[in-house]
C-alpha cells in the first residue's frame, strides 16, 4: 500500500499566551509543532504499513522551518518525506493549499490512501483534507475514528457522527481524515531519530510542480481576510460565597431567573 | 500580491507587532519590518494600524467574473431520516435577514426520500422556493451523489451566497463543492452581514483558537460559501400561513455517482452526545477523582435535559468515550449553559467552549483558569457541590 500523509506545521498551542493588555496571542518565540490531529494520521499510516505493507510518505507545504517537522514524522517512522515551499505558496487559503498539495500528490505519483488530520489547530477549517480529495477526483470520508477493514480494493472505516458512527465502505484511492479516537501516535525512536537527521527531504517549488500561478498562494485564494479583531474578553464572573448549601441555592435561583430550572 | 509598510507613516509605534498572531513583525531602526516568510498577510496589523496607515496589502485586480448573475441567498436543508436539523431553521431566521437585505429570495435545497411534508416546513420557516431531489438514493447523506445534484443545482441558478450548517455532513459537504465550484469557503462562522457598499458577504469565525476573530470575504467568486455553527442563530420562526413554491427535481431515473456505500448507523446508547445541538452541557474534569464519580455528571445532566461533556484527562483515562470531549482535540461547543465540574480550564479546553453564552465552573482551586471565563464560580469540592445542586433543584421544581 502506498500511503501519503499530510501535515501541517502549526504553533505549540501549549506555550501560546495571552498579551492581558491587548488580549492577543503572544507568539513570538513560540515553538512550532506538527499540528495534533496529524499525528494521528502518521500513527495510521504507519500501522496501515505494519499491517499491509508499503510505504508512507509525508507530505507539507510551508516555509522552509517545516522541514523539522518533516523530519519529525521520518523519526516516528515514515519512509519519505516531501516538502512544497515557495514564496509563491503564501498567503494560501484551503482551496489554494489543496491545490497546491494535489499537484505535489501528482508529482509523488501514485498513491492507495491519502490521510490528513481532522483539522488544523490554527485555522480549524477541517476544509483541506475534502477539497483536496474533490481535485483528485477520488472519494473521502471525514472524522474517521476506526478503519475496519482494507480489501479487495476497497476501504472500510467508521465516521464520528453528531449521534454515533457511522460505517462506511468506499474503492481506493481515496483519502480519509481522522480523529483523535484511532489511535495513540508512538513517540519517535533513537534509531529513527538518526535516519531522519541523515535523510534528504526534496523541496519542491513552483517550477518543480508546474503550478498555475492563478491557482496558488494569496492570488489564487478567493476567500480574503478583511479584518482581525479580539472578541470581547469576559471579565472575572462572580464567585458565590459561603457554605456549600448557600452556594447551591443561589446558583439554583440565578438558574430559575433565567428559566432553566 | 504582497504586503508592504508605508516607511513615510510608520512611526514605529509597535502597535502592529502586538497584534501579529504570527511573531512577523519586528521594529528595526523606528520602522515596522515584515518578515515575509512568516507572515501569511492575515491584515491584523493593518486593523491595528487604522490611524497611520502605513501597512498596507497590495492586491492585484482581479478580473471579477460575471458576478451579477449570482443572486439569491440558499440554505442547504440538513436532514437525518427525515428531520430537518436545528441548524438549518436557525439559518433560514439568519439567510432571510440576508436576502431581505439584498432584496433578493431565499431558496433551500432538501435532498431526502419522502421529503414532502419536511419542505413545506422550510417553506413555514421563511424559505420562498424549495429546490426538493427527493429520491431514494438521496435518502442517506453521501458525498459524492449530494455534490452531484447540489453542484448542477449551483450551476444552473447560480446563487449568490449557500450556507450550510457547520455539522458533520456540511463540513464535509461544502468543502467538497466548493473545490468543485472553485469558489470560497469560510468554516464555521458566528456572524453574517451584508456589506452596505460592496454587497459581500461579511463571514465572520473565530481563529486561532477562539482568541482572534476574523471577517472573511469572497469578492471576486461565487457563490459565497460558509458553514455557520449551529446554535449561534436562534432558529426561524415558524408560520403556518408563509406561501413559497417547491420545485421538485426529478432524479429517480437518474444514476448519481456513488462511489461510497453506508453501511451501518450506529447510534449511541443511552447518553446525549449531540454537543453541538445541546441547550445545556454539564462537562466533568480530572477533578470528580474517580471513574464511578462521574455519574453525578451524567446525573445532573439528565436532571436538566443537557447533554454530557469532558475534558481530555478524563477521556485519556477511559472515563468516558472521545464523543463527549470539549476542546482543541474534541469538539467546539456553544451551549446556553456549559457547567464546568472539576475541570482546570487549560487553554486547549478554553477554546472549545469560551463562546458558550454562560459558563458556571465548579473547582475546588479558586486560582483555577476556568474562573476566569466564568460568569458564576463555586469554589468547592465538586463532589460535595454536585449532590448538593442535584437536591436544590429538585427541592425548587418541587419534586423532593
Ligand atoms: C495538543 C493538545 C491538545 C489538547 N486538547 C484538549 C482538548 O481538546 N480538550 C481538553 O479538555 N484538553 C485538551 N488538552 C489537555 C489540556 O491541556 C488539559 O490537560 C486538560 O484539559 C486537563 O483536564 P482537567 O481540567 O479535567 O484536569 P486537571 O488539569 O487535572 O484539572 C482538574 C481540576 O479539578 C480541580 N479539582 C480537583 N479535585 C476537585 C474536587 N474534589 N472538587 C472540585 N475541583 C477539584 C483541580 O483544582 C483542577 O483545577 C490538550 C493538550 C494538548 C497538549
Ligand atoms: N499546508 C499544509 N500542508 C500539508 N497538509 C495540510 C496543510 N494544511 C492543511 N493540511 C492537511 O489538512 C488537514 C486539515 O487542515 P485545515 O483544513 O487547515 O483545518 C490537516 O490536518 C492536514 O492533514
Amino acid at each position: 500500500m502506498k500511503i501519503i500523509v499530510c501535515i501541517k506545521q502549526v504553533p505549540d498551542t501549549t506555550e501560546v499566551k495571552i498579551n492581558k493588555e491587548t488580549n492577543t496571542l503572544i507568539r513570538e518565540g513560540v515553538a512550532s509543532v506538527i499540528n495534533p490531529f496529524d499525528l494521528y494520521a502518521i500513527e495510521e499510516g504507519l500501522r496501515l504499513r505494519e499491517a499491509h505493507g508499503g510505504t508512507v510518505t509525508v507530505l507539507s507545504m510551508g516555509p522552509m522551518q517545516v522541514i523539522d517537522s518533516l523530519r519529525e514524522a521520518l523519526s516516528m517512522g515514515a519512509d519519505e518525506a516531501v516538502l512544497l515551499s515557495d514564496r509563491a505558496f503564501a498567503g494560501a487559503d484551503t482551496l489554494a493549499t489543496a491545490y497546491t498539495l494535489s499537484k505535489g500528490i501528482e508529482k509523488i505519483g501514485s498513491y492507495d490512501l491519502i490521510i490528513c488530520g481532522k483539522q488544523a489547530i490554527d485555522g480549524d477549517t477541517a476544509q483541506v483534507g475534502p477539497e483536496l480529495a474533490e481535485m483528485l477526483e477520488i472519494p473521502h470520508v471525514t472524522y474517521v475514528r476506526r478503519i475496519h477493514e482494507i480489501a479487495g480494493g476497497q476501504i472500510t472505516v467508521e465516521r464520528m457522527t453528531e449521534e454515533g458512527s457511522e460505517k462506511i465502505r468506499f474503492p481506493l484511492p481515496g483519502l480519509i481524515t481522522v480523529v483523535k479516537e484511532i489511535n495513540e501516535p508512538r513517540l519517535p525512536s533513537i534509531k529513527g531519530k538518526m535516519r531522519a537527521k541523515k535523510a534528504e527531504i526534496p523541496v519542491w517549488s513552483a517550477g518543480d510542480l508546474g503550478t498555475d500561478p492563478e491557482k496558488t498562494g494569496l492570488k489564487g485564494s478567493p476567500t480574503w481576510v478583511t479584518k482581525v479583531f479580539t472578541p470581547e474578553q469576559k471579565g472575572g464572573g462572580e464567585i458565590f460565597e459561603g457554605e456549600v448549601g448557600e452556594q447551591v441555592a443561589k446558583l439554583v435561583r440565578m438558574l430559575r431567573e433565567t428559566k432553566i430550572v | 500580491m504582497s504586503i508592504r509598510v508605508i516607511e513615510d507613516k510608520c512611526i514605529g509605534c509597535r502597535l502592529c507587532v502586538k497584534v501579529c498572531p504570527l511573531g512577523a513583525i519586528t521594529v528595526v531602526d523606528k520602522k515596522a519590518r515584515i518578515d515575509l516568510d512568516k507572515c501569511d498577510l492575515c491584515g491584523a496589523c493593518v486593523t491595528a494600524c487604522e490611524k497611520f496607515q502605513a501597512i498596507e496589502i497590495i492586491r492585484e485586480k482581479e478580473a471579477a467574473g460575471d458576478l451579477d448573475s449570482y443572486q439569491g441567498v440558499w440554505v442547504f436543508a440538513e436532514q437525518k431520516e427525515g428531520m430537518v436539523a436545528g441548524v438549518t431553521l436557525e439559518l433560514l431566521g439568519e439567510g432571510r435577514k440576508l436576502a431581505d437585505q439584498l432584496g433578493t429570495t431565499l431558496s433551500t435545497v432538501l435532498l431526502g426520500s419522502g421529503m414532502d411534508q419536511a419542505a413545506q416546513e422550510l417553506i413555514a420557516h421563511g424559505a420562498d422556493r424549495v429546490y426538493l431531489a427527493d429520491s431514494p438514493q438521496l435518502a442517506d447523506f453521501l458525498e459524492d451523489p449530494y455534490a452531484e445534484v447540489l453542484t448542477e443545482l449551483c450551476r444552473e441558478h447560480k446563487p449568490a451566497i449557500l450556507l450550510m450548517g457547520a455539522t458533520t455532513i456540511g463540513r464535509s459537504l461544502a468543502p467538497k463543492l466548493a473545490a468543485r465550484l472553485r469558489t470560497g469557503l469560510t468554516a464555521d462562522c458566528t456572524g453574517l452581514a451584508i456589506d452596505g457598499e460592496t454587497k459581500n458577504l461579511l463571514q465572520t469565525r473565530p481563529a486561532f483558537g477562539g482568541n482572534l476573530m476574523a471577517t472573511i470575504i469572497c469578492p471576486n467568486h461565487r457563490p459565497q460559501m460558509a458553514t455557520v455553527r449551529p446554535r449561534v442563530f436562534p432558529p426561524a420562526k415558524r408560520d403556518e400561513n408563509r406561501t413559497g413554491e417547491v420545485v421538485r427535481l426529478d432524479y429517480s431515473a437518474r444514476q448519481l455517482l456513488q462511489r461510497a456505500e453506508l453501511l451501518e448507523v450506529l447510534k449511541e446508547a443511552g447518553t446525549t452526545i449531540n454537543l453541538a445541538e445541546a441547550n445545556i452541557i454539564v462537562a466533568g474534569g480530572r477533578g470528580l477523582c474517580d471513574q464511578k464519580n462521574f455519574a453525578l455528571i451524567q446525573e445532573l445532566a439528565d436532571l436538566l435535559g443537557g447533554a454530557v461533556g469532558a475534558s481530555r484527562a478524563v477521556v485519556d483515562a477511559g472515563w468516558i468515550p472521545y464523543a463527549h470531549q470539549v476542546g482543541q482535540t474534541g469538539k467546539t461547543v456553544c451551549p446556553k449553559i456549559y457547567i464546568a465540574c472539576g475541570i482546570h480550564g487549560a487553554v486547549q479546553h478554553l477554546v472549545g467552549m469560551q463562546s458558550s453564552e454562560l459558563i458556571i465552573a465548579i473547582n475546588k482551586n479558586p486560582e483555577a483558569p476556568i474562573f476566569k471565563v466564568a460568569d458564576y464560580g463555586i469554589v468547592g469540592d465538586v463532589l460535595e457541590v454536585i449532590p448538593a445542586l442535584i437536591k436544590e433543584i429538585k427541592k425548587a421544581r418541587g419534586e423532593a
